[in-house]
């Protein structure tokens, strides 16, 4: 089971969890990532934060990125919130919420998630600076972060 | 054959375009389509350099420039993705 939703919305841990483990004693560990906006990066003030995203791609790559999740470990549902439109520092952008019988394949599936999303689902962002704005540049550490499962899988 | 092209992010700005149909001969793949838009020159070729700092999707699938291109294919080209 999973759920996938896009939304400009913001979204609440508390009732994501609580929808996620309601009526299903099968679930023994929840392992959760958000992610947030920040005040500065690369050296630079951040005032606001716009996300754009390929709409009918996202769904695709999100739900192929769960799938494989899915494939590699023993889970019992996900949730990926992703948040698109004009954002502020302390705001939430992202979340994932992995449920399993055990922590260890919650911990390391919603890691995983995290992982592929931040280099293959097609959000792309924006930043406002006293400087002006600027996209933001991907990161080497991110795909790096996203081939070691590659890596770990085949060895 | 024709395909749709969309732009995404800094290349959309860049390019000062959203989509377009573009006509190529066919058979044809990404790196083709790729050649006939740096062949427009100035921020296209600059853009779109051998660097490598752009993805292509086709079908909303990530592809690679031997990724063959079919009719009504919908091409999408962007920076390389930054969310989360």
């Amino acid at each position: 089971m999973t759920t996938i939703r896009i939304q400009n919305q913001d979204f609440d841990l508390g009732a994501e969890l609580n929808a996620m483990r309601a009526g299903n004693a099968k679930i023994g560990a929840v392992a959760s990532f958000v992610g947030l906006v920040r005040d500065v990066n690369d050296g630079a003030g951040v005032s606001t934060l716009t996300l754009e995203h390929y709409p009918a791609m996202t769904r695709k790559a999100l739900g192929g990125i769960v799938d494989e999740a899915c494939a590699r470990w023993e889970l019992i549902d996900v949730t990926v919130i992703h948040r698109v439109g004009e954002l502020r520092p302390t705001d939430q952008i992202v979340l994932v919420m992995v449920a399993s019988r055990h922590r260890g394949d919650a911990f390391q599936a919603c890691e995983f998630v995290m992982d592929y999303l931040k280099t293959q689902a097609p959000f792309w962002k924006k930043e406002s600076t006293p400087q002006g704005e600027r996209w933001v540049e991907a990161r080497e550490s991110d795909e790096l972060a996203s081939s070691r499962w590659r890596v770990e899988q085949d060895s | 054959m024709m395909v749709s092209v969309l732009y995404f992010a800094s290349l959309r700005e860049l390019f000062g375009l959203e989509n377009e149909q573009l006509v190529l001969p066919v058979p044809a793949d990404v790196s083709a389509l790729i050649a006939a838009l740096r062949a427009r020159g100035g921020a296209w070729s600059d853009a779109l350099g051998t660097d490598r700092r752009w993805r292509v999707a086709v079908n909303q699938e990530l592809a690679t420039m031997d990724t063959k291109l079919n009719v009504g294919d919908e091409v999408a080209i962007f920076p390389p993705v930054t969310g989360g």
